[in-house]
């Protein structure tokens, strides 16, 4: 029921989809339920930036369901160096996005599912949404111990979370998503979730951990589909519309115009990274050299991802100064990220008085100033 | 600039000479009933404070989280003012004025109160204020037609002298396709939508101020290239260009590049180009690919360009050098650590494979592939990208035949590779035959390296590519 792909589900999208000149002349006042193909994060998470720029919400509230492979997404305001272990995602190979509303960090992946309520600004109600969802889950199984909590998470047998809440406001329409965990990757997810970088301050949004659960844990006879269907089925009821779900393509171009830029400035590593609050890096390494230990200081002022300031304190003459100062020079105005520290320190290398323990020393200083990016 | 417009609009007979002055950047901004148009911000306008609207569910209080406008800014109606955060979610505020912005009230990670104000915005005295109730949607007259906002299900945003603009022009705002942010409908929307349905032709309005940002993919109104096309233009008409330079900062990769060419511009470069016959090359490696591939590897002509190359550093160990600052000491290099240039997103880089003197043509192909994938991942680590004695450059996949590659120090010397290229040539016999040409240019440093030693050097990596089967005599 939920996978269907027919046509006709499709032409009747566009033609409520299409602004601003389509005429609305779908039955289907009052609600709308659709559901991505795409497991690709910034693919889905341009749907929701489409519908809240595009879509009319007055008289009309829509549902959008959506699951990723697996990713990492942080808040609007908050620092992915404090949120994840980016190394850790980059060796994964799992992306990281940045979503346009607030809150704190999740991970998804397949067994994750996501829900975004959209409705005109007046009729924004995070409680009522989530309701709807442990009503839902309450008809599906009725001996779930699932209930609300005032901070709009659920929670599973009064301590696990499985659900967690972001919402964004615009000037007339506004959205609230959620997760829902069903069967996900918890060893990942706690891995990924744990950042190993030291010295961080900032006046990003923290998030606050919290013990997790599965739903599959509690009643290993569900899966997403059984979820999926039954919040799609609980929404229709609610707002008296057919428990009908038309999928959609956020690749398609017709049917969402404009949704490719929307896709691609997600990507950018001016939104991902670049729209950090700025933040300071103070923290102190040990290097082994040979057969001496040596002390390192450093101290960062990153702000939009970039290096505004940067102090390295080395304890001389184990690098020549005026090596040390270039390093430093050079860091300034540059990306605070792994591979453009990688280029500049490979290059900057070139330029002075080549030997090899000169070299190894650059390499290992280099490569633990990397280790905290 | 206003009576230049006037002259050209005075053949158009549907519009009314009054409103031609509208036409004018700043007249849209502060004022509609005025024919009076000012080029420079006028302080005399009246100072309303834009008070932070109700977010809901009896939230009271937010953090200010980043802005998108300062002091002196201008603003339009419906732009975004600031993000704002409280309890999970984030609220764009938009201003409800057209006009400067003169004051903010917070600083960035401050609490701002619901009901209190955020900024103060000067608009012109003439305007007035707008209601207190969010976004003014309908015009001020109630002309039926017009006032038709919301039609089917989608509402038209505009301006409000955008708005009076199409009313004059008994324009209905719900035909016309809105270009701007959120489809907004623009002045220049209207003026095409009329001069669509007359066929006439309107002078184009200076692109600076008065649109609000376009979106990246955006390009001119189509209409002035229509018109062209179906009436011949009487007044010729200087063309207008907004575009503006962009500067930035040179950081990052473009820092790198800048201070190690800067560096080899110090070195007196000589170049050297020969071709080279690789028909012999190809077969072999088409019989070779799936043997790697069965391994597990990706086996592309660079591992034997790498390693001819080293054999070739065998016997002519000065290209293989380095010469110091003061160039008083040249010292020979053990290991040939050959440098592959890699294009990436960010840049150029060159990774290099270490020691091919005591590696195999498929370790080298294996170490490649484990370059380039941590490289378009951009996980390369410092030692792959630090300790090159040599280089090679393949440009020819990108394209192109001969170039003149710059030498990275420390190293005295570089390869450029062209592409292969199907070409005529001439056997032994005399006869035509179907050659697979590829052309190599060199650059070397002429302090220590002269042509002599660059030409036979170039001639036996030549000849072993030539005749691969040479390459087994000299193999270590």
């Amino acid at each position: 029921m939920v996978l269907q792909t027919s046509l006709k589900n499709c032409l009747q999208l566009s033609c409520i989809l299409r602004a601003p000149k389509a005429g609305f002349r779908s039955t289907t006042s009052g609600g709308l339920i659709i559901q991505s193909v795409s497991t690709d994060v910034y693919q889905n998470l341009a749907v929701e930036d489409w519908i809240h720029d595009h879509m009319n919400l007055e008289n009309r509230q829509v549902l959008f369901l959506w699951r990723n492979s697996p990713a990492v997404v942080i808040g609007r305001h908050q620092n992915p160096w404090q949120e994840c272990n980016l190394r850790l995602l980059r060796q994964k190979n799992i992306k990281l996005a940045r979503r346009r509303s607030g809150g704190g960090t999740v991970y998804h992946d397949l067994g994750n599912i996501n829900l975004t309520f959209f409705t005109t600004r007046k009729k924004y109600e995070r409680m009522a949404n989530l309701k709807l969802v442990v009503k839902a889950l309450k008809a599906l199984r009725p001996q779930l111990d699932v209930h609300v909590t005032d901070r709009y998470d659920i929670l599973l047998d009064r301590q696990y979370k499985i659900s967690g809440t972001a919402a964004k406001l615009g000037r007339t329409t506004a959205y609230h998503h959620c997760t829902l965990l069903c069967n996900a990757d918890k060893f990942v997810l706690s891995s990924v979730l744990k950042s190993p970088y030291k010295g961080l301050k900032s006046n990003a949004t923290p998030s606050v951990p919290a013990s997790v659960k599965n739903l599959f844990e509690e009643d290993p006879s569900l899966t997403c589909e059984m979820l999926l269907d039954a919040i799609a089925e609980e929404y229709a009821a609610h707002h008296q519309i057919d428990h009908h779900i038309t999928l959609i393509n956020p690749a398609d171009e017709t049917v969402l115009p404009g949704i490719k830029n929307k896709t691609k400035e997600l990507q950018t590593w001016e939104w991902v990274y670049g729209k950090t609050p700025k933040f300071s890096v103070s923290t102190c390494f040990n290097m082994v050299y040979k057969d001496s230990v040596l002390d390192v200081k450093v101290e960062m002022d990153v702000k939009h991802g970039r290096i505004e300031v940067c102090n390295i304190d080395l304890p001389e003459p184990w690098l020549p100064p005026a090596l040390c100062s270039e390093l430093m020079k050079s860091f300034t105005g540059s990306k605070f990220c792994p591979d453009e520290t990688t280029a500049l320190a490979g290059t900057l290398l070139r330029v002075c008085p080549q030997d090899d323990e000169l070299r190894s020393k650059w390499n290992l200083l280099c490569e633990n100033m990397i280790m905290l990016m | 600039v206003c009576i230049h417009r006037v002259r050209s609009c005075s053949s158009i007979r549907f519009i009314k000479s009054k409103y031609v002055c509208v036409f004018d950047k700043s007249a849209l901004k502060f004022s509609h009933q005025q024919r009076l148009f000012r080029t420079s911000a006028v302080s005399c306008g009246q100072i309303v404070q834009f008070k932070l609207s109700d977010i809901g569910e009896g939230i009271t209080e937010v953090t200010v989280k980043e802005w998108y406008i300062k002091e002196g800014d201008s603003v339009s109606q419906f732009d975004s003012i600031c993000e704002v955060q409280s309890d999970k979610a984030s609220v764009t505020i938009t201003s409800r004025y057209d006009g400067i912005i003169r004051k903010l009230h917070y600083n960035l990670d401050e609490i701002a109160y619901v009901g209190k104000p955020l900024v103060d915005i000067e608009i012109d005295a003439s305007k007035g204020v707008a209601p207190e109730e969010d976004v003014v949607e309908t015009p001020p007259m109630s002309h039926e037609e017009h006032t038709h906002q919301e039609i089917k299900g989608h509402k038209t945003l505009a301006t409000p002298a955008v708005r009076r603009l199409a009313m004059e022009n008994n324009i209905k705002l719900s035909e016309v396709v809105g270009t701007g942010k959120d489809n907004r409908i623009l002045k220049e929307d209207i003026l095409n939508y009329l001069a669509k349905q007359t066929g006439a032709i309107l002078p184009p309005s200076p692109k600076a101020e008065i649109i609000p940002p376009l979106p990246k993919s955006e390009t001119m109104p189509a209409a002035p290239k229509d018109k062209a096309r179906k009436i011949p233009v009487p007044v010729s008409r200087p063309i207008v260009f907004s575009g503006k330079d962009k500067t930035e900062p040179v950081t990052g990769f473009q820092k790198a590049m800048v201070k190690t060419m800067s560096a080899a511009l110090k070195i007196p470069h000589f170049g050297y180009c020969d071709e080279i016959d690789l028909t012999q090359l190809v077969q072999l490696r088409e019989e070779l690919k799936p043997l790697a591939q069965i391994r597990g590897v990706k086996l592309s002509f660079m591992p034997f360009f790498i390693k001819a190359a080293s054999l070739g550093l065998l016997q002519y160990p000065i290209l293989n050098a380095s010469l110091d600052e003061s160039c008083q000491n040249v010292t020979y290099k053990a290991s040939h650590n050959i440098g592959v240039a890699m294009d990436t997103d960010q840049g150029l880089i060159v990774p290099n494979v270490k020691n091919v003197q005591v590696c195999s043509v498929f370790e080298i192909a294996s170490e490649l592939n484990r370059l380039q994938s941590l490289g378009s991942a951009g996980q390369l680590g410092t030692n792959d990208l630090t300790g090159g004695t040599f280089t090679l450059s393949n440009i020819g996949t990108i394209g192109g035949t001969y170039a003149k590659a710059v030498i990275l120090p420390p190293e005295v010397a570089i390869g450029a590779l062209g592409k292969i290229q199907v070409l005529p040539r001439f056997n032994g016999k005399g006869e035509v035959f179907k050659a697979q040409i590829m052309n190599v240019s060199w650059s070397a440093d002429h302090r220590i390296i002269d042509g002599a030693t660059m030409a036979r050097f170039s001639n036996l990596w030549k000849s072993y590519l030539e005749n691969p089967a040479s390459m087994l005599l000299d193999l270590k």
